[in-house]
Formats: C-alpha cells, sequence, structure tokens
C-alpha cells in the first residue's frame, strides 16, 4: 500500500514536472507554428502572383509571328498542374512541401525556357507590353527567393524546437510535426534568367 | 541519401541568405539616407541630397535611402537591397514604407528596392523606367549626382500621398531628453557667461572670487546626477541637431527593378 503510494507520487510529480516545462514549450511551439504558417502565406501568394502573370505573358507572346507553339503549350501545362497542388498550412509535411516544389519547378523550367525562345524574335524584345511584363515576372522570381528564404528560416527554427527535449516526447501527440522545407532546387538555375 | 543531400541543400542555402548580412555594412551612427562608402559624392552633394531626403521623410515618414557601395560581392542586387533594407529597417515599422536606392559602382549595377508597403506605388515597372529614364542615362555620362538626384526625385514623386506621417514625426529624434539637455545646455553657457564676467573670471586666475572650483561655474548649475549623466546627454544633443531622426524597422519583400550602365 505505502510503496503504491510513492509510486503514485512519483508518477504525478513527473508529470507535473513535464507538464511545466511542456505548457512553455507548449506556447512556443504555437507562436513557431504560427509564424511558419504566416510565412507559407507569403510564398503562396507570391507563387499566385506569377500564376496570375502566365496568362497574360502567353497572350503577348502569341502575337508575335508564328512562335513556337509548344513552348508556350508546356508554360500553360505546367501553370495548370501547379495550381492543383494546393497545400493546406496545417499540413506542411515534408513530402507536401516537395511536391509543391516538384510542380512550381515545372514552371519555372517552362518560363526559362520560353524566354529563351524569345532571344529569337526581336520585335517580342521591342514590343513595350513584353518588356514590362518581363520586368515584372523577374521581380516575382525575387519574391519568391525571398519569401521562400523566410519560410525556410521559420521552419528551422520551428523544427529544432519540436525536435529538442522535451518537446519531442510529447510535441507528436500534440499535433507539432515536422515540417518540410524548400531545397535549394534546381529551380534556382532554371529560373528565368533576365539580363537586361 | 536523397533526404540528406535535401538537408544539405536548404542548409547552404540558408547559409547564403545570412552571409549576404555580413557584408552589407552596419546602420550608420549617426542615422543618414545618404550613404557613400566610395567617396563618389562630395560632401555639399551628399548634404543637398540628405537634407532632400530628409525633408520628405519628415513631410511623408518615407524613407528613401541612397546607399553607394563598391561591390555587391557577387549577390544579386534584389539581394544585397533588401537584406540591407531590412538590416537597417529602412521604413516604418507599421507601414514599411522604406525605399533602397542601391548602386554599385565597380559592378556598374543599380536596384532600387520599395519596402512591402511601397510596392503598390513603386511596382517593378515603374522602378524599371526609374532606372531606365533618370538613372542610368545619368550614370553613363558619369554624372552620377545628377542620376541619383533625378532618380531620387522620381521615387518620391511615385511614393507621394501613401501615408501620412503621425503627430509629431519629424520631431520624433529629438524626443528623447533632448529637450532638457538643450535647456541644461543654455543654462550651462548662461553661467560661464556670467561667471566670467561677474566673477571676474578674465584674468586668467582659474579660481574665483567667490572660492569655486576651476570650473568657473556655480555648483547650482551643475548637472543633476555628475557628470556621466551630463555627458551623456551632450552626445544626445549633438548628434540631433534637426538631422534625419532614424530608421523605423521597416520590412522588405524582394520586390523594385534594377539595371546596369
Amino acid at each position: 500500500m505505502k510503496s503504491k503510494n510513492l509510486t503514485l507520487f512519483i508518477v504525478i510529480g513527473a508529470i507535473l514536472l513535464l507538464g511545466g516545462c511542456g505548457c512553455g514549450g507548449y506556447n512556443k511551439m504555437v507562436g513557431l507554428d504560427q509564424n511558419v504558417k504566416g510565412k507559407w502565406g507569403n510564398v503562396q501568394s507570391e507563387y499566385q502572383r506569377r500564376s496570375d502573370l502566365i496568362p497574360n505573358l502567353v497572350n503577348t507572346v502569341k502575337g508575335a509571328a508564328n512562335f513556337e507553339q509548344e513552348t508556350l503549350t508546356k508554360v500553360i501545362e505546367a501553370r495548370a498542374n501547379a495550381t492543383k497542388v494546393n497545400i493546406n498550412a496545417d499540413d506542411l509535411s515534408p513530402e507536401k512541401l516537395a511536391q509543391f516544389q516538384q510542380a512550381q519547378g515545372e514552371v519555372s523550367s517552362a518560363l526559362s525556357r520560353l524566354l529563351v525562345t524569345v532571344e529569337r524574335y526581336p520585335e517580342l524584345k521591342a514590343n513595350q507590353n513584353f518588356l514590362n511584363l518581363q520586368s515584372q515576372l523577374e521581380g516575382t522570381e525575387n519574391r519568391i527567393k525571398v519569401s521562400r528564404n523566410d519560410f525556410n528560416t521559420a521552419v528551422q527554427e520551428y523544427n529544432t524546437v519540436v525536435k529538442s527535449f522535451p518537446n519531442v516526447l510529447y510535441a507528436g501527440m500534440l499535433g507539432f510535426k515536422e515540417k518540410g522545407f524548400f531545397a535549394a532546387d534546381p529551380g534556382a538555375e532554371t529560373a528565368p534568367q533576365v539580363n537586361f | 541519401m536523397k533526404k540528406y543531400l535535401f538537408f544539405i541543400f536548404c542548409f547552404l542555402s540558408l547559409g547564403v541568405s545570412a552571409q549576404v548580412e555580413k557584408i552589407i555594412p552596419a546602420a550608420p551612427v549617426p542615422p543618414r539616407l545618404v550613404n557613400d562608402y566610395t567617396g563618389t559624392l562630395t560632401s555639399l552633394q551628399q548634404e543637398d541630397l540628405e537634407l532632400k531626403l530628409k525633408n520628405y521623410d519628415d513631410t511623408t515618414s518615407n524613407q528613401v535611402v541612397v546607399v553607394i557601395v563598391k561591390t555587391l560581392n557577387d549577390y544579386e542586387p534584389y539581394e544585397y537591397a533588401t537584406a540591407l533594407g531590412r538590416k537597417w529597417g529602412v521604413g516604418n515599422k507599421e507601414f514599411n514604407n522604406g525605399v533602397v536606392f542601391l548602386i554599385a559602382k565597380e559592378d556598374r549595377k543599380v536596384f532600387i528596392a520599395p519596402g512591402y508597403g511601397l510596392e503598390g506605388a513603386l511596382p517593378d515597372i515603374i522602378c524599371k523606367q526609374i532606372v531606365d529614364n533618370e538613372i542610368l542615362p545619368n550614370f553613363r555620362d558619369n554624372d552620377f549626382y545628377r542620376g541619383i538626384d533625378e532618380g531620387t526625385t522620381a521615387i518620391m514623386q511615385a511614393a507621394a500621398g501613401e501615408y501620412q506621417p503621425p503627430e509629431g514625426y519629424a520631431d520624433r529624434g529629438n524626443k528623447e531628453g533632448v529637450p532638457i539637455v538643450l535647456i541644461l545646455l543654455v543654462i550651462f553657457i548662461i553661467a560661464i557667461i556670467i561667471s566670467r564676467i561677474g566673477g571676474g573670471g578674465n584674468d586668467g586666475s582659474f579660481m574665483s572670487r567667490r572660492g569655486y572650483r576651476d570650473t568657473g561655474v556655480p555648483p547650482v548649475f551643475w548637472f543633476p546626477g555628475g557628470g556621466s549623466s551630463g555627458g551623456r546627454g551632450w552626445s544626445g544633443g549633438g548628434s540631433s541637431g534637426g538631422g534625419f531622426g532614424g530608421f523605423g524597422g521597416g520590412s522588405f519583400g524582394g520586390g523594385g527593378a534594377g539595371g546596369s550602365w
């Protein structure tokens, strides 16, 4: 009876102790989680900005005399595929994020090919509308890189806390899973290089 | 293996973003809006631009900062300008209404980066037009001052009316204890004059008639709290004599446009 009581005390004590650490840890994780979600929102809206520019770009390029149809089709297809990959901010698992990055990477490389092809069409390079779109596109790519970097920093902070002791003991139970981040992917090389 | 590489790549990419901040100069003390690290502009030209941008900040709360560096150390202009804007905190924290006008002289590159809050007034295409029409032609003629002058004017016009400065914004740099310091300064000077005239301090003797110590100031006019607080007050008063009131912690998102001459 006595030893049973002692065990009970130890268990309650352990719960209280861990609970004490847990409360601070929990609040911290909530804060970091919110931060990651906010940064993810920025990433998504920057990709959306690019997605919104594409129809305009395609229409402008289409106007050029017999522009390569295949290049245009690839851009349109890649965009359509990428818009299908939507990630909820509550589920930023590494797998989902890799999927998202893959789909957006396709858009990047298709756009890159388009802009290289344009080099062969002097009339396009003198087209004011096209030049406007080109500078908007470049600014958007820059914004994407910045927002991705910010997102990665936020995820790194979050993952470090979630995976450190004692948070690691109960983080999973409370729904704080490890989050994925952007790799410095081939997209970094294939992002449209626009030289002025 | 794949996952392992994934991590390495990620940390590499994070490392890059951290490194660019290291090569960016620290925010100027006292804060200035025109920062020439190359000696391109004469001090008169710098004062001219500083006054223009300072007045603009006072009336609109938009902070346009001009930075001339030698080289970007192979970083992309947008990357450098964005990191600099964030590091210095150009613009207000609330509005994020700063603009970084970056010139890399040896790289022959220029970039205009508006903060988040001015991306509407200065979309990439407007930045591009300002660079192409106002800045680059002058830079090609080696007239840097004119390029910067016309470029900043165009930026100011584009961003005008976006935000209203809060009450007392122009005096914010002078808020912190400076009036008291100024009052003390005036009292101090008067005290010296009185003691010199009334106390016969002009005869070369440091001991006055009344037997005060060699400061020539009656004890009643000494700073409360002793010399150390007085000393801090002096430097505070000196650095904010109507100059630029300081950066506000604005942030940047990578927008803007640039060019090369």
